[in-house]
């Protein structure tokens, strides 16, 4: 670098904007490279920005802080994101409400699926404990998860590293295991990926179709709410195992 | 715009206060949601403004976990020890979870669909 472009770069970097842009700039790439790959759900466009934004820390080395000093705008979102899911669930309120017994059971299962298997195979495979806490909320959305892990005694950051990981996951392959158990029913799918794989599920899920990301956004909310209320109760069960 | 996300911001601030005053488990945003839904529901469904927003903001919710993701460059050292059980367990956890959820769903429609009939 020439010094004055070595000048350019230390101001820049101080400031927020460049944070900011590269996030828009990476998602919108891998957006665009998810459209040419068909929406193809393996060429996840979070996982695709992710791997864009590590590199691009690692080539400048640009410390994380000073990223999420700009990022921080759009992690913001999340919150009146999360306000704004109602109003899907508002568009199928009467499938909801006739509906309501099922879901329920469905979502215990799903939640207690999540939690349990999670953390039973991180401990089966060796896992620290701190990372077993991080781990048990990972199928919730990020700020619902960050604040579980806090009060388990799990890492909020680390938690919210497998809550993407997480989501990515089962964006990417919700709908081959969906098709190989032959469930059909957009709200059925929804509902299951919304449970497991929570927003980025849902995003998911509003690509195949309306019915299918309303109950998504259903299950991520209910899910969100249910993990956060029995997690410490089921930790409390685990620990004395 | 500008009125429909002061809307959402005003639900999810409403959440975050009471969530704050007594003690509850739920995070706010999540108190916000359903703050909101009730409202719809109350006044018979969103206006077009809010719903615009709303859907603007939810056709690019994958974006919003964007930089929670980056985050992991800062757990390179722990994923480098512990890659292996974190790895199997977001894999069979999420596996396990859908098929879970969509059977048990599945299986109670369905049973409670020949109820009817």
């Amino acid at each position: 670098m020439t010094p004055r472009l070595a000048e350019i770069w230390v101001y820049l970097a101080a400031t927020p904007l460049l944070g900011l842009t590269l996030t828009l700039v990476a998602y919108q790439a891998a957006h665009w490279l998810y459209r040419r790959a068909g929406m193809n759900p393996w060429a996840n466009p979070v996982a695709i920005a992710v791997a864009i934004i590590i590199f691009l820390l690692w080539l400048t080395n640009t410390p994380y802080r000073r990223y999420f000093e700009g990022a921080q705008f759009v992690h913001f979102l999340l919150g009146p994101a999360t306000v704004a899911l109602a109003l899907p669930l508002y568009a199928q309120m009467q499938r909801l409400l006739r509906m309501a017994g099922p879901l329920s059971l469905a979502l215990l299962a799903g939640s207690l699926t999540a939690v349990g298997s999670a953390m039973a195979t991180g401990a089966l495979f060796g896992a620290s404990s701190a990372t077993i806490m991080s781990l048990a909320p990972k199928s919730v959305t990020t700020p619902i998860a960050m604040g579980i892990a806090e009060k388990i005694g799990g890492l909020p950051s680390l938690t919210a590293v497998l809550v993407v990981t997480t989501g990515i996951l089962g964006a990417v392959m919700g709908r081959s295991i969906l098709n190989l158990l032959r469930v059909e029913d957009p709200a059925v799918r929804g509902f299951a990926t919304g449970v497991a794989a929570h927003g980025i599920g849902t995003a998911r899920a509003f690509q195949e179709s309306e019915v299918a990301g309303a109950f998504s956004a259903l299950a991520m909310g209910l899910n969100g709410v249910l993990t956060a209320v029995l997690l410490p109760y089921l930790v409390h069960l685990f620990s004395r195992l | 715009m500008l009125a429909a996300l002061t809307i959402l911001l005003l639900f999810q601030l409403l959440g975050e206060i009471l969530v704050q005053w007594l003690g509850l488990p739920v995070p706010g945003p999540v108190l916000g949601m359903i703050f909101l839904f009730l409202a719809l529901a109350w006044r018979g469904g969103p206006s077009e403004e809010l719903r615009q927003t709303s859907n603007t903001l939810l056709q690019h919710l994958s974006l919003l976990f964007v930089p929670a993701g980056a985050g992991i460059t800062v757990h390179f050292a722990r994923l480098g020890d512990e890659w292996l059980p974190i790895l199997l367990s977001v894999l069979v956890s999420t596996v396990l979870t859908i098929a879970v959820t969509s059977l048990v769903l599945r299986f109670l429609l369905r049973h409670r669909k020949t109820e009817e009939a």
